[in-house]
């Protein structure tokens, strides 16, 4: 009997020993499952930032060209500029002098430029008048005439000017295109091009950072000089109606809903009103903006204040609820503390349980800003993706804004070029989140610790 | 300049009455030793909102109805044989001369004796009617601030009737989130109603053909809009994107939550949570320029034709999109679960793995169908991604490896900077866009249903 025992509990021991391997087994393939799904989940962290990174930093440099330009009365046949006379209006004056702009700007620049370019070429370099005024931007012009119309006095005389190389000329400096390719192949003539790694030679074409990327606007006829600050104010301006909106309406919707608001059916419905408000899909709200901000209210077409108001709306139940679990967190001794003191419901709200929320606030709205930085579906939809090309002065004047200007110039024809750049404003858009992000955490932990 | 002197004038205003407020107040408190029922900055802000409601009423009904009377009065001011004889632009160029003189600035060429006059005119009224709507707004103020000070006496209920502005000003906040909902639905019911004027609701819903011809725009031909489609393409995409990001997520969160030390998971969990952050139009170049063609050239390489913008990229990086989505908030969920399961797991012998596969999976289970169907929401709703990498072909087929289009590429391609909404072409947005407002929101309900609930459970 007792060997029966015996020998089935030896039995059931090598039965359990041989399960226990499987069950290890299964258990380091779980745990292994775990580390697999994290170092994947890493990898694309890291992936999609050496990605970024890779394609974007080259674009902060940017091609150079160290011009002698001479301002040659043989050229440039033109009257002096017109002063203001006494007795004239201002209005007369200001036409006066846009004729004559118009005159200096009907003047061919192009010759002045090409003359600059060839007095920096080799003695007796043969290439024709087209080709060679591939190497400047076309804007180089612009930058010659502009220097020009500012002070008349320079006819006649030779001045160091630095414009930006053409973006053909800078994908050929930074191998961006394939140098083996045929002559059909390349954007730029084989003279061209031979030129072009002379001047890199004789220090003409020098890379620097490329300030462009935050002093241009954007710009169609001159890629090389297409920059982000018409991008960058547009984003300023909707994030301070962001701002200026979406923080004071959410913080008091909240004290609202957490502390005044009576436990009814209709508290009941605004609070999953508001969290399925925060599950919306971002292009709703872009439909909600063309149909109601620009086609009922008639607001501006392209401007930030349309695009503010719809990233407002966007934000707002994220900083609700952040805030409203903020207000659940804080401890009911100091309501009751307060309360006790004789304090109303309302001073009880504002002087004591709202001050100590502010760091939770303050990070809610901070992450709520970052987010709607970001979006750029609902700005297509209310004509954000218009080509704008100037400084948006107010919030109604035309703008485009940094996530929109990244979808604008990756649909750009001229790739070799314009992937890099896309990859640079991706760069300072994440740079942007990154800074905001980081400010919320150190807040938080700077506030909560002296709270 | 004139915006300034109003503001100016607000602020004065304030300061005033907030200041004759508190000084009565803190008379009455210390001349007779009275009790008095408020503090004096009670009575001040009571004063100042008296004071400040009427200024500022008057000044938004000026805001609103200036400009139309201004014009009014600009165009009276313009002779009738001339008014006849000019169109709607010549008007305007007119109205704009006669502006320019008012405003001093000048305007180029000869100046008619008439416009000289309707400018001095014009700027004559633009003054008096700007001094008018001032001392309005002045008087109403000072009015108030009068009429609310000379009821400041001990027993006047100051504070309550502050906070009662107050709780009034919060009600106005919370009802925005409900206009927003409203405003969503009202326009998105409406235009799609439009729509449907032009469109059978069958032939939108069950159409198979998506072909919204804007060449014809204003022509009888309007096109077919099958929403199957986009309908299949968004799906298609929305479960690759799953297929990623569900056992990425959970597993992350699983390992995170019961095996990392507390430094990894101090580390590893902000790391991925950076994903959350990154706008989409990156993940959609991203996808663009290194997933698509990484794919193709890899398909080359195995023989399978694979298209650089495909439903497989759109999906793939939406998928990894939506990880960090998942892994948190499974997280929150696992860390709901009580642990005195666990431990009753430990306890009869289980191993770790099958404590969490046989215990805490099937306790958390609702928590996670929540936060699947979350996920799945926020898939179907997400645009950039699938703009730029899903390849824009609406055809309905079954392969992941062709280019698809969705309900949200679509919205974007019908409606970008077209905003007049005559023609089916444009009113279709709407009509997506409800379609895709409906599913989520069923969606949105269901899953925080079923989270709430299963917090419920276990509080």
């Amino acid at each position: 009997m007792s060997d029966t025992t015996f020998a089935s509990a030896a039995e059931r021991r090598k039965l359990v020993r041989a399960g226990l391997a499987r069950r290890h087994l299964t258990e380091r393939l779980f745990r292994g499952f775990g580390v697999l799904a994290i170092v994947l989940a890493l990898g694309f962290v890291a992936l999609l930032f050496t990605d970024v990174l890779r394609k974007g930093i080259p674009a902060f440099t940017q091609s150079n060209l160290h011009l002698a330009v001479t301002y040659d009365p043989e050229l440039l046949k033109v009257d002096p500029a017109p002063v203001q006379a006494a007795g004239q209006s201002d209005a007369d004056i200001r036409a006066a002098l846009l004729a004559w702009e118009r005159k200096v700007a009907m003047l061919n620049w192009n010759t002045v430029i090409e003359a600059a370019l060839r007095k920096a070429a080799p003695e007796g370099f043969e290439i024709d008048s087209r080709q060679i005024l591939t190497i400047a931007e076309t804007d180089a012009r612009h930058r010659v005439r502009q220097l020009f119309v500012e002070n008349p006095d320079l006819l006649g005389q030779t001045v160091e000017v630095e414009v930006l190389a053409s973006a053909n000329a800078d994908n050929w400096v930074k191998g961006n295109i394939n140098r083996d390719l045929g002559d059909a192949q390349q954007q730029l003539s084989a003279p061209a091009r031979a030129l072009i790694d002379f001047f890199v030679e004789n220090g003409t074409i020098t890379q620097g950072f490329a300030w462009s990327l935050f002093t241009n606007v954007d710009s169609r006829s001159a890629p090389a000089s297409a920059g982000l600050l018409g991008a960058l104010m547009g984003t300023f301006w909707m994030m301070l109606i962001v701002i200026i909106l979406a923080v004071p309406l959410g913080v008091g919707s909240a004290i609202y809903l957490e502390e005044f608001a009576p436990k009814s059916r209709l508290t009941d419905i605004i609070e999953v009103n508001i969290n399925n408000l925060a599950a919306v899909p971002s292009i709703v709200f872009g439909l909600l903006g063309a149909a109601v901000f620009i086609n009922w209210f008639r607001l501006p077409l392209s401007a930030p204040l349309a695009g503010g108001l719809v990233l407002t709306l966007m934000t707002l139940p994220t900083i609700i609820i952040a805030t409203r679990a903020a207000l659940k967190g804080v401890s009911p001794a100091l309501r009751q503390a307060a309360l006790g003191m004789g304090a109303s419901k309302t001073q009880m709200v504002f002087h004591h349980v709202l001050p100590v929320t502010f760091p939770s606030i303050l990070t809610a709205t901070i992450i709520g800003v970052a987010q709607a930085m970001g979006e750029t579906a609902p700005l297509l939809l209310i004509g954000m993706n218009a080509f704008v090309a100037s400084v948006p002065a107010t919030p109604i004047d035309q703008a485009t804004a940094l996530p929109v200007q990244i979808f604008l110039w990756q649909g750009n024809e001229n790739r070799n070029f314009f992937e890099p750049r896309t990859s640079a404003a991706i760069l300072v858009l994440l740079a942007f989140m990154i800074t905001l992000n980081a400010i919320a955490i150190f807040l938080r932990s700077r506030l909560e610790k002296r709270a | 300049m004139n915006t300034f002197i109003v503001a100016a004038l607000l602020l004065g205003l304030l300061a005033l009455a907030y200041q004759l407020g508190w000084s009565k107040s803190r008379a009455l408190a210390t001349s007779g030793g009275t009790r008095v029922h408020s503090r004096s900055q009670y009575h001040g802000a009571l004063v100042a909102l008296w004071a400040l409601i009427p200024a500022v009423l008057i000044l938004a009904i000026w805001a609103f109805f200036s400009p139309g009377v201004t014009r009014w009065y600009a165009v009276s001011q313009i002779p009738t044989d001339v008014l006849t004889s000019l169109d709607q632009i010549g008007l305007n160029q007119q109205l704009q001369r006669i502006r320019d003189l008012a405003s001093g600035f000048g305007v180029t060429g000869d100046v008619q004796p008439y416009e000289q006059a309707a400018g001095e005119n014009l700027a004559r009224f633009q003054l008096l009617s700007f001094l008018i709507m001032i001392a309005a707004a002045a008087g109403l103020g000072v009015l108030g601030l009068w009429f609310a000070q000379r009821r400041i006496n001990p027993r006047l209920r100051a504070r309550n009737e502050v906070e009662h502005a107050i709780s009034w000003a919060l009600i106005a906040c919370s009802a925005i989130a409900i206009f927003t909902t409203l405003g969503i639905v009202a326009s998105l019911v409406t235009e799609a109603f439009r729509f449907f004027t032009y469109i059978n609701p069958l032939d939108f819903f069950f159409g198979t053909v998506w072909a919204p011809k804007f060449s014809s725009t204003g022509t009888g031909d309007a096109g077919q809009y099958g929403l199957l489609p986009l309908l299949a393409g968004t799906l298609m995409i929305s479960a690759i994107a799953m297929l990623v990001a569900v056992p990425i997520g959970l597993m992350t969160a699983i390992y995170l939550n019961q095996y990392a030390h507390r430094s990894v998971r101090k580390v590893v969990k902000p790391i991925i949570e950076v994903l959350a952050g990154i706008p989409t139009i990156v993940y959609g170049f991203f996808a663009l320029v290194t997933v698509g063609p990484f794919l193709r050239d890899f398909g080359a390489s195995i023989g399978l034709s694979i298209s650089a913008t495909s439903a497989l990229t759109a999906g793939l990086v939406m998928g990894v999109m939506i990880i960090p989505f998942i892994s948190s908030l499974s997280d929150d969920i696992l860390n709901q679960v009580p642990t005195a399961l666990r431990d009753g797991a430990y306890g009869l012998g289980a191993t770790q793995s099958e404590t969490i596969r046989n215990v805490l999976l099937p306790a958390a289970l609702p928590g996670i169908v929540g936060a699947f169907l979350l996920a799945v929401s926020r898939a179907i709703g997400e645009t950039m991604i699938v703009v730029l990498a899903a390849g824009n072909a609406p055809i309905l087929r079954g392969n992941p490896l062709e280019p698809v289009s969705t309900i949200t590429v679509s919205i974007v391609n019908q409606l970008t900077g077209d905003t007049d909404f005559t023609g089916p072409q444009s009113l279709v947005a709407f009509a997506l866009g409800l379609t895709l407002f409906i599913m989520t929101l069923c969606l949105n309900i269901v899953a925080l249903y079923i989270v709430r609930r299963f917090r419920e459970q276990y509080e």
